[in-house]
């Protein structure tokens, strides 16, 4: 069934609270509104207003209620209006969700979903357009996941509720209005699993999130030029699927990193260690890095343009480990 | 140890209880002295803060509760944990780092916990424990239950954010939450007077439409009335209370700094000694009859007993094992999502979260 981003995120929430009455939704907007993006269109009716839950906008303060509530068997799902709105809730996300399980001694696990949209859209400048897998993937006790379609949106994130462990779900701005094919029925897809969207033998782009419809776009410019890629979609950035990685690169011998946020620290430098102790013997060329330039996000369109990593810069990444010209 | 009641009598003039209250708050108090000690000598490690002169507050106010309510405390937590039952040993092998700690040994001072107890830690963030307890209020309004959460945290918190933004969906949505300022009058060494624009700091409860009250922190009986009342509030009618205990801590802010003579003066600690709350109880007792010298002076060697075994017990448990080092990272019982546990089969409560 071809359905939106949105509406499979929707389908998801409801399923999963259909199925477990300790599953409950909270956030800015969420009920009367039915969502800052309409996520949760029409679920305030269904559930009401003990399980879809408005919220002050008070992010720290709801991220903990999150954490407490699991603490004693329920099984939230916080809704984040913008990852942008969420520094401040880190503390909880990091200090109490990620940790409680281990400074506990495994007496309190923490079952809960913090999800909302990640990264850039457009012309929304610094404050309103920041990638956060590298952080929230830092953390040991999270698991990170960033559909980068409507089939994986619908099957993370059921399996993210399904799951017993923190688990943060970044989505997009730019990704809820896309369409695509979903399953029937009860739609799940496995944490921690990649997915190859598209076979070449030439050269591996390794990405996620919405950088996948750019990795897409890339494969279909560069077949037409003869040159076929694999677009390996990590869908989890933390645990990382490192034998999806590996096969992927052993079969190419080269590979292009994509990410939406920064250099520094960010996912691809992680994954070009994982290529570079598991495969170095593989390798025909440096592994290359395409992603956000180093600075605050600009409002101008041509500078935001330029800012971002995009198709043309992706392609010359590929075309250099590839040694051919641009 | 205390035994854990229901009860939610005010107890005056209730000689059992009164001998309970005592013997609690004399095991904190011996018990945190051995910590002192242990620490001197290596056995303890990391930030250590004692809870030595505040014992009423935490004692008075967790009497109250029923086995199946909740206590969340802050990084000063031993001594709850002792006053909601966990046992001496368990707490002394968690602060030396053993396998048979409270918390296996990976929590350590600050992160005391007991899914047993339903004593869901000792936080390490000021201010970090107070939505916790809010979400756990939630969790119990959700389920529709009668138990209640309690939450102790400094007076220096309730400058934090967290402590306002919870108070406000606390307020908001009438949650059974009980909020205990633990008001020993200085975060680390910053005196009230010199981090809140106001210096009643109940007041504070105003801006959010709940109850509250002070309570003379160092009287065991009067926090046991005041958090009672909360208690009884918060389990029948789901609203919560901020109830500011005003207490005095005798030590420094933790193992590492001294009791007094930088931001407070010795003059001043002298003065407040002078209303231990172990020696006010005991005092009252004697005073009624409800105890003689001899039985106190039994009654302390039975808990400097319990410290020594905890002690012994704590010294002969083994470290966690270095496979401990990976273990609690994450739950690994749902790497396959079909299997993953479906609905506990307890309604939700269709009660409106707003109070009409």
């Amino acid at each position: 069934m071809i359905v939106t981003y949105r509406d499979a995120l929707n389908q998801a929430l409801r399923e999963e609270m259909e199925r477990d009455d300790r599953v409950f939704l909270m956030g800015e907007e969420v009920a009367v509104y039915q969502g800052a993006y309409k996520v949760s269109k029409g679920l305030l009716s269904e559930f009401g207003e003990m399980r879809v839950v408005d919220t002050p906008i008070t992010e720290l303060g709801f991220a903990g209620v999150g954490v407490g509530a699991a603490m004693v068997g329920l099984r939230p799902v916080i809704e984040f209006m913008s990852w942008n709105f969420a520094l401040l809730a880190l503390d909880q996300v990091v200090n109490s969700a990620a940790k409680m399980l281990y400074m506990s001694g495994g007496q309190y696990p923490i079952p809960m979903v913090f999800r909302g949209p990640s990264g850039a859209a457009l012309q929304l400048a610094a404050q309103h357009s920041q990638a956060w897998e590298s952080w929230l993937a830092h953390i040991p006790g999270l698991k990170v996941v960033t559909p980068g379609t409507p089939a994986d949106a619908k099957g993370l994130l059921k399996s993210a509720i399904r799951d017993d462990n923190p688990v943060v779900v970044l989505e997009g701005e730019m990704l809820y209005n896309t369409k695509g094919d979903v399953p029937e029925g009860d739609h799940l897809v496995p944490l921690g699993a990649a997915e190859l969207k598209r076979e070449g033998d030439h050269c591996s782009i390794i990405t996620n999130g919405k950088m996948i419809l750019v990795a897409l776009q890339v494969a279909d410019q560069l077949a037409s030029e003869g040159i076929r890629v694999d677009v390996l979609d990590l869908r989890t950035v933390r645990p990382l699927d490192v034998p999806a990685i590996t096969a992927s690169v052993r079969k190419t011998n080269r590979a292009v990193v994509l990410e939406e946020g920064w250099e520094m620290a960010g996912i691809g430098a992680q994954i070009v260690d994982t290529i570079q102790r598991e495969c170095f013997d593989d390798l025909d060329a440096p592994v290359l890095r395409v992603h956000q330039a180093d600075t605050p996000m600009p409002y101008a369109k041509n500078l935001e343009r330029a800012a971002k990593p995009d198709a043309a810069k992706t392609i010359a990444a590929v075309k250099k480990v590839m040694y051919v010209a641009n | 140890m205390a035994k854990r009641r229901a009860d939610t009598r005010n107890g005056v003039g209730d000689r059992a209880l009164h001998h309970e209250l005592l013997r609690t708050m004399l095991l904190q108090r011996r018990f945190e002295e051995r910590c002192a000690e242990a620490y001197a000598v290596g056995k303890i490690g990391g930030f250590c803060h004692l809870y030595i002169g505040q014992e009423a507050t935490g004692t008075g106010a967790i009497s109250v509760l029923r086995d199946d309510d909740y206590v969340i405390g802050t990084y000063r937590d031993h001594a709850q944990a002792i006053a909601r039952g966990i046992a001496p040993r368990a707490i002394m092998a968690e602060l030396f780092g053993r396998i048979d700690g409270c918390s296996g040994g990976k929590g350590g001072s600050m992160h005391l916990f007991s899914r047993e107890h339903n004593f869901l830690g000792g936080h390490g963030i000021v201010g970090g424990n107070i939505p916790l307890a809010t979400g756990v209020a939630f969790a119990i309004k959700y389920r529709g239950g009668d138990q209640v959460c309690l939450c102790f945290f400094g007076e220096a918190a309730v400058n934090i954010g967290s402590f306002h933004e919870s108070l406000n969906m606390a307020g908001l949505w009438k949650l059974p939450v009980i909020y205990v300022i633990e008001n020993n009058r200085y975060g680390m060494g910053t005196a009230l007077e010199r981090a809140s624009a106001i210096n009643d700091i109940a007041e504070r409860a105003r801006a959010y439409d709940m109850p509250r009250s002070v309570v003379d922190g160092q009287d065991v009986l009067a926090v046991r009335q005041a958090v009672g009342e909360a208690v009884q509030r918060a389990r029948t009618e789901c609203v919560p209370t901020l109830i500011e205990a005003r207490t005095y801590r005798f030590m420094g802010h933790s193992m590492s700094d001294a009791a007094a003579g930088t931001y407070r003066s010795k003059a001043e600690l002298d003065e407040q000694l002078k209303r231990d709350p172990i020696a006010l109880l005991r005092s009252r007792m004697q005073d009624k009859g409800e105890i003689t010298d001899a039985e106190v002076t039994a009654l302390d060697a039975e808990v400097r007993a319990q410290c020594e075994d905890a002690w012994q017990f704590a010294d002969q448990s083994p470290e966690p094992p270095l496979e401990a080092l990976y273990e609690d990272v994450l739950v690994d019982t749902t790497s396959d999502p079909e299997l993953a546990p479906v609905a506990a089969g307890v309604p939700p409560t269709v009660a409106p979260i707003a109070a009409a």
